[in-house]
């Protein structure tokens, strides 16, 4: 099943959040991740949702979220567009070979330790999907304590907005 | 003004002159207006879901938004069924329900749930309105949103200081909703494409749902259905869209449909969908449904376009509009051929599988009864009908001409529906003959309306087709569960007619066939609320019927049933 990633503008007013999942929850697709925030015009949030299904579910989403009456625009967003998510990473460190070994992972990938503890680092990483894995996978090795992840956050590439 | 005037100003510039509901605490300031006001008729019903249902029924038979008012808490929960069922079969309902005061909400007040949250996925739309100088636009809005597009509910909460509190009054005049623009007009190429399809196709069948009553799109539906020579199959709340007693129409799809339409829409070439869903009381089993069919799908709501049933030409709009450019553009190019072959096979079916039930024994036959109220009304009159095999002897027997005289809970299949239902569209329609055919299990659900119908002088007939079981789930028991009748024995029913008596009705009972016509006949010319309790045949069954999980055209009826009785019985489906 593909992953597609779906860009909402909705009204930024209480409730709309709890209908959208609500939404969701009762047709029973599920949601990996949503974010959402509030937009160049204040009266507007823009939701990023990401779900795993066909296109026929896919279809079906878009065209319920579509019916909301607070849901003023929805896109699919797929080939150009960025997308970018961000992860909190605690590992283990307790040996100081590992603590270099981290930090260098941590370089490649450009993320930053925020923490440095006796015992554990906190690292750091923006970035799309795919990034965000591969450098989990590199910590794992170490020991990987917790992960705070945000949802993904995504609008198409150039002029093109979800607006018009 | 007060926040509670603003609101009734608000129904007054609608157009709404009646409304149902029941007061508590929280809807007190606005129930001091509605005393105080003389353009809108309030009825009191004896239970908030019985308002529900009632401003359904209104809303169905009219056309218009059905309004009804409940307080916080145990009064707005209790308007969920009904606006649960009015979602379901996309009826225009405004439900207004009081909310504690907004400095307590979220503190667990008395009286206080979260309506907005729990109707949440039943409503077309809802709010919670925090602020009075909101009141006219989020009235104008609810309105409109319940009105246009695909029908359906909306309801407003409202906290008592909201309704206490100050406003000026100007309500709008037209409502711009960013996130909200129904589609109206069908899309020309697709129009196009479907007409090209139907001149082309040998076997069509219009396929016609609660949407085409909706938009009244009777005249075009008929129209298209003549010109064309296609035979007609409805849905449930379909029923009345077109004339059941023209020679095409074939009746109703799906379960307990007539086999002459299940065959035709097995057998069919293409399918045009008109305000119907391909709901699964329709289709049966998916992958038998329609199998060597187009599908056109003519649908105001574009997430019904394929959500069941693949569609090949969609056309989102309203079918009035629709129904319409397709009958021009069919005009346009030549008419087409009439499919003489296709035409002779579904007259035939007709001929060779007529309803029928068994009409040489003495006791009394459901079917017969609402085959008397048939006989003895008008083509205008209005029937609601409870749940069960009621409703599909209701729906089968009956035949309805015009459109918004046959009212039933389609989707939701709601025990309770009809007699507060049937009490709105006396409402509507004081003049009209209304009926409820109910079951004895279905009318105890709701049988304290008889106390407004008693209330309000409102001449309404129940028949009560008392088969003293919960009878279709007896029925599935009976072919399915091998005749363990768990809890659906209804042997120990209380005494109707003295129900009714007790209530202030007329009650009426009737065990003898022969009893059968006369009694009909004294509900119709009395103008009160009447009663019958027929004692019918206990154990009679639904047939036509398409045992669930198998095609349509596995369609069995009780000459079936009768041959192969004892020995294959319909397999359980696990529904
Ligand atoms: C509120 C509600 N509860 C339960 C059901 C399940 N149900 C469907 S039909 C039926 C039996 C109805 O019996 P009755 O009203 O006596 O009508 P009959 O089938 O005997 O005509 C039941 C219990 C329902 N549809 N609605």
């Amino acid at each position: 099943m593909d992953l597609h990633v779906i860009g909402l503008l909705v009204e930024n007013k209480p409730g709309v959040l709890n209908r959208v999942a609500n939404l969701f929850s009762r047709r029973g697709y599920n949601i990996e991740t949503i974010s959402v925030g509030v937009t160049e015009n204040p009266e507007i949030s823009r939701m990023t949702i990401t779900l795993k299904g066909d296109e026929d579910v896919l279809e079906q989403v878009i065209k319920q979220l579509n019916k909301q009456m607070d849901i003023i625009k929805v896109t699919e967003l797929k080939e150009n567009y960025v997308e970018r998510g961000l992860a909190l990473i605690k590992v283990n460190a307790d040996d100081p070979n590992s603590r270099s070994e981290i930090i260098q992972i941590a370089d490649i990938f450009r993320a930053n330790v925020v923490d440095v503890g006796k015992k554990a680092l906190t690292i750091e990483v923006t970035g799309d999907r795919t990034k965000i894995e591969a450098i989990t996978d590199m910590l794992k090795e170490h020991g990987i304590k917790e992960i705070a992840q945000t949802g993904t956050v995504a609008m198409s590439r150039g002029r093109k907005s979800i607006g018009g | 003004m007060k926040g509670c005037e603003a609101i009734i100003e608000s129904l007054k510039k609608e157009g709404v002159d009646k409304v149902f509901g029941y007061p508590g605490g929280a809807v007190i300031d606005l129930y001091d207006t509605i005393h105080q006001e003389d353009e809108i008729q309030h009825i009191l019903t004896r239970h908030e879901q019985a308002a529900a249902h009632a401003a359904d029924g209104y809303a169905r038979v009219t056309g218009e938004p059905g309004v009804c008012i409940a307080t916080s808490g145990p009064g707005a929960t209790n308007l969920v069924t009904g606006i649960a069922t009015a979602h379901m079969d996309s009826a225009p309902l405004i439900a207004l329900t009081g909310q504690v005061p907004t400095h307590m909400i979220g503190n667990d007040a008395f009286q206080e749930a979260d309506i907005t949250g729990i109707t949440i996925p039943i409503t077309k739309y809802n709010s919670l309105v925090k602020d009075p100088k909101e009141l006219p636009k989020v009235m104008k809005k609810a309105f409109y949103i319940a009105s246009t597009g695909r029908n359906g509910p909306v309801l407003l909460d409202l906290p008592k200081d909201v309704q206490q509190g100050e406003t000026d009054f100007h309500y709008p005049e037209n409502i711009d909703l960013r996130g909200y623009k129904p589609t109206y007009k069908g899309h020309p190429l697709q129009i196009k494409k479907a007409s090209k399809a139907i001149m082309e196709a040998e076997r069509p069948v219009l396929y016609v749902g609660g949407g085409v009553i909706a938009s009244d799109a009777t005249k075009q539906l008929t129209k298209l259905a003549e010109k064309c020579m296609i035979p007609v199959v409805t849905t449930l709340t379909g029923k009345g869209a077109f004339n059941e007693n023209h020679p095409l129409s074939l009746g109703m799809v799906g379960m307990h449909g007539t086999k002459p339409a299940n065959y035709a829409v097995t057998e069919s070439d293409l399918i045009i969908a008109v305000g119907a869903r391909f709901d699964d009381r329709v289709t049966g089993k998916l992958e038998g449904f329609a199998p060597n069919a187009t599908v056109i799908h003519i649908d105001i709501d574009a997430a019904e376009i394929s959500k069941n049933i693949k569609t090949h030409i969609p056309i989102v709009g309203d079918a009035k509009n629709i129904l319409k450019d397709l009958n021009k553009k069919i005009d346009k190019i030549k008419q087409r051929k009439q499919q003489t072959e296709w035409h002779k096979k579904t007259k035939r079916w007709k001929k060779e599988h007529p309803l029928e039930y068994d009409e040489t024994t003495d006791t009394i036959k459901p079917q017969y009864i609402v085959k008397e109220i048939d006989r003895q009304t008008p083509d205008n009159t209005i029937i609601a009908t409870e749940v069960g095999q009621c409703q599909m002897w209701a729906a089968q027997y009956y035949q309805y001409k015009q459109p918004r005289t046959f009212i039933t809970s389609g989707g939701l299949g709601t025990m309770g529906y009809g007699l507060p239902a049937a009490i709105g569209a006396q409402v509507a329609y004081p003049k009209r003959k209304v009926w409820n055919i109910a079951g004895d299990g279905s009318i105890q659900m709701n049988i304290q309306e008889l106390a407004t119908a008693v209330k309000y002088q409102l001449p309404v007939n129940i028949a009560i087709l008392n088969n003293k079981y919960l009878g279709m789930v007896r029925q599935w028991q009976e072919l399915f569960y091998d005749e363990r009748y768990s809890e659906t024995d209804l042997g120990d029913n209380p005494d109707f007619q003295r129900i009714a008596e007790g209530f202030g009705a007329l009650g009426i009972t009737v065990t003898k066939k022969t009893e059968v016509p006369d009694a009909i006949e004294r509900a119709n010319n009395t103008d009160r609320p009447v009663l019958i309790d027929f004692h019918v045949d206990r154990e009679e069954n639904v047939y036509p019927m398409v045992p669930a999980g198998a095609t349509l055209s596995e369609i069995i009826d009780r000459k079936d049933v009768e041959k192969t009785q004892k020995k294959t019985k319909p397999t359980p489906m696990g529904d």
